[in-house]
């Protein structure tokens, strides 16, 4: 199972609600990376049914223009995420994000149902992704087993709200109430190889706070935002946009490691200065962010 | 597939329909307010009747209150009301009656 | 006949108004005309008094008749109250075959649907019209034609006398007892009379109604007395609270904000944007947004405006208060701010004619650089509606639109790709407006199309490649693959109106609505 999406980029995931026809029928137009089909919070409990449609026929007929289509389900502990589930699948969705993930058990749980729906509607097995969000004091502390308990799995995602609750404090727009949460993750996704997403910032009034709150998560190693709003992403792709400097340096590195390596050549110099064979994939990461936000054209 | 329950799905908001589905006496008796009849008033009535023929619906009264929705969005109030009707809500044929 | 924009014109239109067919912008240029000139009844008995007690006296006093040609601006906007108080006098005293030549009407005019059909009004000659109007002329409730004239081409029929005014009411925020109008002060304050110039110096009887009456001489005057016959002071004349709102709030819609970030960068690519260019746009959330966005391009180029000229708010005058425009050209105001800052030294109240009429020895519009615009439809030959809507159902009003388009160097017409179900880019406008020839650059949500006339600044925009560009098909063919290929409105045969041309030329007919019917 080599799903190569399992890699692709996720600077911005824009949650939108399955529900509401005019927000779903074109967000591509805004370029977020991933889009967020949302059967859970969003959704009111008495059209729990009517998102389902609403989410199948957009699925199939819509062309997001290449946009990732992420969809939440219910919580494992509802007897909706079964139906979510073959839904989504049938409908033809990228991945799939669990809410309040706590263990392994729970991917586990999805894994199953994922491919028992992939079987039923005859996609192939393994073209369904899973990403677990995690909402817990307890889903931090297993974060780790979470990232590693499915070939499926692409990434986790810290889901602030509920998981302040958890902790007994509240959102206070510093991100000192998150920052066990923010650490404990992102090196158990980097130890795992996974990707690790921010929660949302939901002050749509401060742009400036979420800015730094961008940039604060960018620094710490993140490889995304989940957003609630398209205005939040052109900040979010600007701050993880690599400067020009560092295409310069990063094009250099893979020309020279690329031409070296052909050459049977182990030592790499870049401007004068030795490097090694670890900043191979950093500078291959650097160039495809670069490409992806429209500043690099070159030839790699 | 048989109505015998009314039902109801979907809003009146811009994009959007609301769909209702009645008893019918045997036939299918097709009802639209559009925003839009001018322009798609026969296209939304073809997506409709395929859509209830899809679900084997031949006996319906439906009304439909459109507001500019797009033809997944017709599709799927429809069946969200057919549904709702049946109160039939788990193991639902995504890809076979749903098209 | 067919006309310069593929419409075709009805003859029995052409006989029974005696008009050509469009035949491009520049059909007229050159060709000499006379002007036609009032019959004026002067006041030389100083003991006489201008004032009336009543609008019905004032009718009787300027001989008001069957089948005359009664006059209004539309500075007071959906606040008005002139013309429903006209027109409710003129009802009751049994009037019929009226026309009323306006320039423009709009919701607070729905009063008048009842007149409409009883033939108290047989003619309506106005920039546009809306809500219940509009809807009883495209179902034919009125007797005549409804003719839709721009701004600028309101002023070239008065002026050729193809529309003669019998009488003119010029709802005046300050007047005094011999005539002197302005349009600031009192309790309607509006900014300016910029509509009603043309009135004054054409129609045969001119009556000022003001709810402020003000010590003599009210000066200056934005109308002056010698055009005025009787002044009738009245309870109101407006609503304030529909006149003009305060600013809108910059609009934090995302899908406005992108087409503004289209434009802005549009504008700032082409050659034009240089110290000193020339700048109109509207009042729609993405027209002000790209203003505000400029506006920080202006800052860091350096780069200042030279005029900025039409209907003005709040963003255009914050420019001319920080230094960044020579002068402001008013015709009109859109909120309390632009009302506020014709104060200014450098903000000066212009005549629709000053601005827009073609027949001019040249236009202000002429010496436009870029004019930013909105449009129910564009098509893809860059023709624009702005009058009818996609269900054949009057509901717009040309305004400057086909004037400014045609005199600015850079017209840009601003549109969201797809409105509720109606796709903006279409194979062909219900009605056309504004020929395809005025338009450069069309501005959607979903792309950038430049006109193929306009291989200079499609080459520019290629280099820069700072927006997305699209060809106008492809926009096209995107709105239909999401929204599907909507259907033609069906429409009777009955000719209910013309889209008159800014020369007089015939640009489109608007035939009646049938009611919709499923195919089978």
């Amino acid at each position: 199972m080599n799903n190569p999406n399992k890699k692709r980029l996720r600077r911005t995931m824009m949650f939108l609600n399955a529900q509401k026809p005019s927000l779903i029928k074109d967000p591509y137009i805004y370029k977020p990376d991933s889009i967020m089909l949302d059967l859970e919070d969003a959704v009111a409990e008495n059209q729990k049914d009517a998102a389902r449609f609403s989410l199948f026929h957009a699925l199939r007929t819509i062309d997001y223009h290449g946009c990732e289509r992420v969809v939440r389900i219910n919580g494992l502990d509802t007897p909706l995420w079964r139906e979510d589930i073959r839904c989504a699948v049938a409908g033809g969705c990228d991945s799939i994000r669990i809410p309040k993930t706590e263990s392994p058990k729970d991917v586990k749980m999805v894994e199953e149902a994922v491919e028992a729906a992939e079987k039923e509607f005859g996609r192939p097995k393994g073209s369904v992704l899973i990403m677990a969000a995690i909402e817990s004091a307890k889903g931090v502390l297993r974060s780790f087993d979470i990232c590693e308990s499915s070939e499926r799995l692409f990434g986790i995602a810290l889901s602030g709200g509920d998981y302040t609750k958890d902790l007994q404090t509240h959102i206070t727009g510093t991100g000192i109430e998150l920052m066990g949460a923010r650490s404990q993750m992102v090196i158990s996704a980097r130890a795992a190889g996974v990707q690790c997403f921010d929660t949302v910032y939901t002050d749509l009034n401060n742009m400036e706070g979420f800015r730094k709150d961008v940039e604060s998560i960018h620094l710490m190693g993140f490889d995304g935002k989940s957003i609630i709003n398209p205005r939040q992403i052109n900040i979010v792709h600007e701050i993880f946009t690599p400067s020009k400097k560092d295409i310069i340096f990063a094009e250099k590195v893979v020309r020279e490691i690329d031409t070296k390596k052909a050459m049977g050549i182990g030592v790499f110099t870049v401007d004068g200065k030795m490097i090694d064979i670890a900043f191979y994939d950093g500078a291959k990461r650097t160039i495809e962010l670069a490409k992806a936000s429209g500043v690099y054209k070159g030839e790699l | 597939m048989e109505i015998k329950r009314p039902a109801i799905a979907g809003t009146l908001e811009s994009s959007d329909c609301q769909v209702t589905v009645e008893a019918g006496d045997g036939t299918i008796d097709f009802e639209l307010e559009s925003s839009v009849i001018n322009q798609y008033g026969n296209q939304i009535k073809r997506v409709a009747l395929e859509t209830l023929r899809n679900l084997d619906i031949d006996s319906v009264h439906i009304m439909i209150v459109d507001k500019g929705a797009l033809d997944c969005t017709i599709k799927a109030r429809i069946e969200g009301a057919v549904y709702r009707s049946l109160q039939q809500f788990d193991q639902l044929p995504w890809g076979g009656a749903i098209q | 006949m067919k006309n310069a924009v593929g419409r075709d014109i009805p003859e029995e239109i052409l006989s029974l108004t005696g008009k050509e067919v469009f035949q491009g912008n520049h059909y007229k240029d050159g060709v000499p005309f006379t002007k036609a000139g009032p019959t004026i009844t002067p006041l030389m008995d100083n003991t006489k008094s201008k004032l009336v007690g009543s609008i019905h006296e004032a009718l009787v006093k300027c001989g008001a008749h069957d089948g005359m040609t009664v006059s209004f601006h539309h500075h007071f906007r959906d606040g008005d109250l002139v013309v429903n108080m006209v027109m409710e006098e003129i009802h009751k005293m049994g009037l019929k075959d009226i026309t009323i030549c306006a320039s423009s009407l709009g919701k607070a005019h729905a009063p008048l649907v009842p007149m409409i059909e009883d033939g108290t009004i047989t003619n309506i000659e106005s920039s546009g019209v809306r809500g219940a109007i509009g809807e009883a002329i495209s179902h034919g409730k009125l007797k005549g034609l409804a003719t839709m004239r721009s701004h600028g081409g309101r002023v070239r029929a008065i002026v050729t006398g193809e529309s003669h005014i019998d009488i003119a009411f010029i709802g005046a925020p300050t007047c005094d007892d011999y005539g002197n109008c302005r349009g600031v002060g009192g309790k309607t304050d509006c900014g300016v009379l910029s509509y009603s110039h043309v009135d004054g110096n054409h129609a045969d009887h001119v009556v000022a109604v003001t709810d402020c009456l003000v010590p003599f001489p009210n000066y200056p005057p934005h109308i002056p007395m010698a055009k005025i016959d009787y002044v009738c002071v009245v309870d109101a004349i407006g609503d304030p609270s529909k006149i003009a709102t305060g600013a809108a709030k910059p609009t934090t819609d995302q899908r406005k904000l992108l087409m503004a970030e289209y434009c802005t960068q549009v504008v700032a690519n082409t050659p034009y944007f240089k110290e000193g260019f020339s700048y109109q746009t509207g009042v729609g959330g993405a027209s002000i947004a790209s203003t505000i966005s400029l506006t920080k391009i202006m800052e860091e180029r350096g780069i200042k405006m030279g005029f900025g000229v039409g209907g003005l708010t709040k963003p255009m005058c914050d420019l001319l208060d920080r230094g960044m425009v020579r002068c402001l050209l008013d015709t009109q105001d859109f909120d309390l701010d632009a009302i506020k800052n014709v104060k200014n030294p450098n903000h000066f109240r212009i005549s629709a004619g000053a601005y827009a009429n073609p027949f001019n020895k040249g236009a202000f519009v002429n010496k436009l650089d870029y004019v930013i615009l909105a449009a129910l439809e564009v098509d893809v030959h860059f023709n624009c509606n702005v009058v009818v809507g996609s269900d054949g159902v009057i509901t717009g009003a040309q305004g400057g639109h086909p004037d400014t388009a045609a005199g600015a160097k850079c017209t840009i017409v601003i549109a969201p790709l797809i409105q509720g179900r109606i796709p903006a880019i279409c194979t062909d406008v219900t009605t056309v407006t504004t020929p395809g020839e005025s338009i450069d650059i069309v501005v959607t949500d979903y792309g950038v199309a430049v006109n193929p006339r306009r291989q200079d600044l499609l080459e520019i925009l290629k280099e820069a490649d700072c927006v997305p560009l699209k060809t106008i098909e492809e926009l096209r063919d995107t709105a239909y693959s999401i929204v599907g290929e909507p259907e033609k409105v069906r429409f009777g045969d009955r000719v209910v109106g013309i889209i008159e041309a800014r020369d007089g030329t015939i640009m489109d007919v608007v035939r009646e609505v049938k009611p919709f019917e499923f195919d089978d």
